[in-house]
């Protein structure tokens, strides 16, 4: 590919403009009043059908819980592919990082535990990164390869490790110790209270906040740092500026004088690392020991949570949240709460095609108009839903958010493309 | 370059990435405390009638499953669903041949074909989803799995019947079964009548690949999308097109044992043959005759471990560790060996030019 074409325009300077009259809220601001928006569904949902569940405390506890690992595979899916490189292997890296939790865990206590999942998980991302940019081959293909040799790994290794240990076993290890969790005093009480009293969006929220302040793992609170500090490093250091500029344009970047391999196989390996805490938080907090097949497809679905998220911390969070919470959903009193969104999905739906005849596109209109007809047709022809479809929601629901967003979002220029130093030309 | 020198570098890439695998896997051996000595025993025995029947009925069924994968691959198109695709197209057919709607080799045929078309379906979301809303085919397959899993978990509670511990669709009249026949001489196993769909897989494939323009098309897809792009290929099409087949071969994959052997579709069901079949696409490079070969390396493989934990007291999932770092060694050993042979065509031309270059000196 010649690097001499001129780059696309993103936004002429005429829509941009427009977008800056027409848009009165600020980006931070549209959020809020989505997050409020979704919040007032959810709550309206919990009223008119009776699911209490929906949005009690142990529910939103369950859907952080749920939506932690998806963040970190999302994130570790952040790092390799703003240097340009796709990782469908996040999911080996997060298998290898569960069976480094279960091990070390199990000897040297949780905080040796991490490590030694981040470990494992980077031991993945470095042969990734062997794989695709030192030896440039497919990044797909490779991820493939890695995901095959990591459930080899961990489903013979586990056998080594745990059989013989007493409450072990060839596919389980015994359960072990719980990371640290906090409570903020003087919170944690009264929005319990609150949250129990069944109010219209106040014990909603109140039931958010006792989520957020009571029983808190130490590891989603470090999970959270994380983020945020990813967010810090590659758009506000000039190290993530460079990171960046190799999942850009790399023959550019290279042209002044960056070593675009070394960032890519550096960014490949933290990637490895998120997805190792990712898979220890999958072993110690979302259960109790290490289990083969814990994973369960989430690393898949962290990289669906990142595209979702166009690429972005923020973004990737919220997506993460999303599949968080039709998981903690389905957890508790699955049948009765997803149901129950099966009402705000179909809500959503309608909505979303009257806007979407408004703005002329007329298809998109029908088929969500479709869609969500269906949805509540079935939310009114049943009570609950069936188990088998409960498992289903966090993949129906990828699947779904894909179909709707991918067309508005941009993948970095030169993501998943074969690199070779001196190209430039 | 020579006939030899050919030969030799294309054997290079393979015999290295074994060489590899094999060290690799003995290394973990020994960090276990296991013995590699009697790994390689028990895996180099030379394997008994009955098991060679086993593997050649288990590489069919892997070459089914490769060739499937390997559809998509050669355009570029990653369907990574072949699992899931697999699992609807062999409740569909084992619940279409069940409820013997036709008579005899008339439902098999018949329930073959409703299979295909369950898997080309299943398969097809994600085509559309691409081509109608760019949603990447690598997550939206593997999604698809977890759906198929569950859907037909789902669908074969309210039609299956109980049995014991697994739930089981109705079983095929034995009129429309298939039967097998003698692969090795004096030997009760038999090679599953419908094996044979591998071979007609096969050579279809290589047909369509090499002999129409619908594989000139997907090929030319795979090298350069933006050239075929300019010379006229619909690549949307394309992608739905190819995505369409894969699905439909994927739903092959069960019909060997449903007609020969389990008559019915049930909760047992063995799992993991789509992400099996996506490592023999990678190790056969994605042709007709390299996926057969991994096929049957992969069979052999599989079915020599299974005696490991009772012969040597290791646990056979260390065959795994060698199957994935084959597939991981092999690409990577492809990659070095095609830059090496790429330069040596390189110098290979610049030697000519500079011969004609003096030769052209010398007449002037």
């Amino acid at each position: 590919m010649s690097t001499m074409a001129p780059a696309p325009t993103e936004h002429p300077a005429g829509q941009a403009a427009q977008r800056r009259t027409s848009g009165r809220l600020s980006r931070g601001g549209r959020l809020w009043l989505y997050a409020l928006a979704v919040l007032v569904a959810l709550s309206l949902a919990r009223v008119v059908t009776g699911a209490d569940d929906l949005t009690s405390a142990g529910t939103l506890r369950a859907a952080i819980i749920a939506a932690i690992p998806i963040a970190l595979a999302g994130l570790g899916g952040l790092w390799s592919e703003r240097a340009g490189v796709v990782n469908i292997g996040l999911e080996g890296m997060m298998i290898l990082g569960t069976l480094g939790a279960g091990y070390y865990t199990y000897y040297q206590g949780v905080w040796i535990g991490l490590l030694g999942a981040i470990m494992f998980g980077a031991i993945g991302g470095a042969l990734h990164a062997l794989a695709t940019v030192v030896f440039a081959v497919d990044h797909i293909v490779s991820g493939v390869a890695i995901n095959i040799i990591a459930a080899g790994v961990a489903a013979f290794l586990a056998e080594v490790f745990f059989a013989d240990l007493a409450g072990g076993g060839a596919t389980q290890s015994p359960s072990l110790a719980q990371p640290p969790s906090i409570t903020v005093p003087g919170i944690a009480g009264w929005s319990d209270d609150l949250a129990d009293r069944g109010w219209f969006v106040v014990s909603d929220l109140a039931g958010l906040v006792n989520a957020l302040t009571a029983d808190v793992s130490s590891f989603t609170v470090l999970a959270l740092a994380l983020i945020a500090g990813t967010g810090w490093v590659l758009w506000h250091t000039g190290f993530g500026l460079r990171l960046r500029s190799c999942g850009e344009a790399p023959t550019s970047a290279e042209t002044l004088g960056i070593n675009v391999y070394r960032y890519k196989f550096v960014a490949v390996t933290v990637s490895g690392m998120f997805a190792g805490f990712g898979g220890c938080y999958l072993a110690l907090v979302a259960s109790s020991g290490y289990a083969n097949g814990q994973t369960g497809g989430r690393g898949y679905i962290g990289l669906a949570a990142m595209i979702f998220g166009n690429w972005s911390p923020g973004g990737l969070l919220s997506g993460s949240l999303l599949f968080g919470f039709t998981e903690g959903a389905r957890l508790r009193s699955g049948g009765e709460s997803v149901h129950a969104l099966l009402l705000v999905v179909a809500l959503g739906l309608l909505v979303l095609a009257g806007w979407q005849i408004w703005k002329g596109h007329r298809t998109a209109a029908v088929l969500s108009a479709a869609v969500g007809a269906a949805a509540l047709w079935w939310y009114l022809v049943t009570d609950t839903i069936p188990g088998d479809f409960t498992e289903m929601t966090p993949y129906v629901t990828t699947l779904l958010v894909l179909a709707l967003a991918s067309q508005r979002l941009r993948m970095p220029a030169a993501d998943g493309q074969r690199y070779r130093r001196g190209q430039a030309g | 370059m020579t006939a030899l020198r050919r030969g030799v570098l294309a054997l290079a890439a393979p015999v290295l990435a074994f060489v590899v695998a094999a060290v690799v896997t003995s290394v973990v051996l020994l960090g276990t405390g296991d013995s590699p000595a009697e790994f390689w025993q028990v895996l180099l025995t030379v394997p008994a009638g009955r098991n060679i029947v086993n593997m050649v009925n288990f590489a069919a069924i892997l070459y089914l499953s490769g060739l499937a994968a390997a559809i998509g691959f050669r355009m570029n198109l990653f369907n990574i669903g072949v699992e899931g695709q697999y699992r609807v197209a062999t409740f569909a057919g084992a619940l279409f041949a069940g409820q013997a709607f036709l008579p005899g080799a008339l439902n098999t045929v018949a329930s073959v074909l409703v299979a295909m078309a369950a898997g080309a379906a299943w398969a097809g979301i994600a085509g559309v989803l691409r081509v109608t809303r760019g949603v990447s085919e690598v997550i939206s397959t593997i999604m698809l799995n977890a759906i198929a899993l569950s859907l037909v978990a789902y669908l074969l509670r309210r039609v299956g019947n109980r049995i014991g511990q697994t739930i089981e669709t109705d079983e095929i009249p034995s009129n429309a079964w298939v039967p097998g026949f003698s692969l090795v001489p004096g030997e009760t196993a038999e090679l599953y009548g419908l094996a044979l769909l591998a071979v007609v897989a096969g050579v279809g494939f290589a047909v369509v690949l090499n002999r129409t323009r619908f594989g000139f098309e997907l090929r030319a897809t795979g090298y350069s999308e933006s050239a075929a792009i300019a010379s006229g290929v619909d690549v949307k099409r394309m992608v739905l097109y190819s995505m369409l087949l894969s699905g439909a071969v994927a739903g092959l994959i069960g019909m060997p044992e449903l007609f020969g052997a389990s008559h019915a579709y049930g909760s047992t069901i063995q799992t993991g043959i789509g992400f099996t079949g996506i490592a023999v696409a990678l190790l056969g490079r994605n042709t007709p005759l390299g996926i057969a070969v991994g096929a049957l390396i992969f069979a052999y493989l599989a079915q020599q471990a299974s005696p490991l934990g009772i012969t040597a007291g290791i646990s056979p999932e260390i065959i795994l560790v060698t199957q994935g770092v084959v597939v991981l060694s092999v690409v990577i050993a492809y990659e070095v060996v095609s830059r090496y042979r790429s330069r040596l065509e390189q110098s290979a031309v610049a030697a000519a030019l500079e011969a004609e270059r003096r030769h052209e000196e010398v007449a002037a």
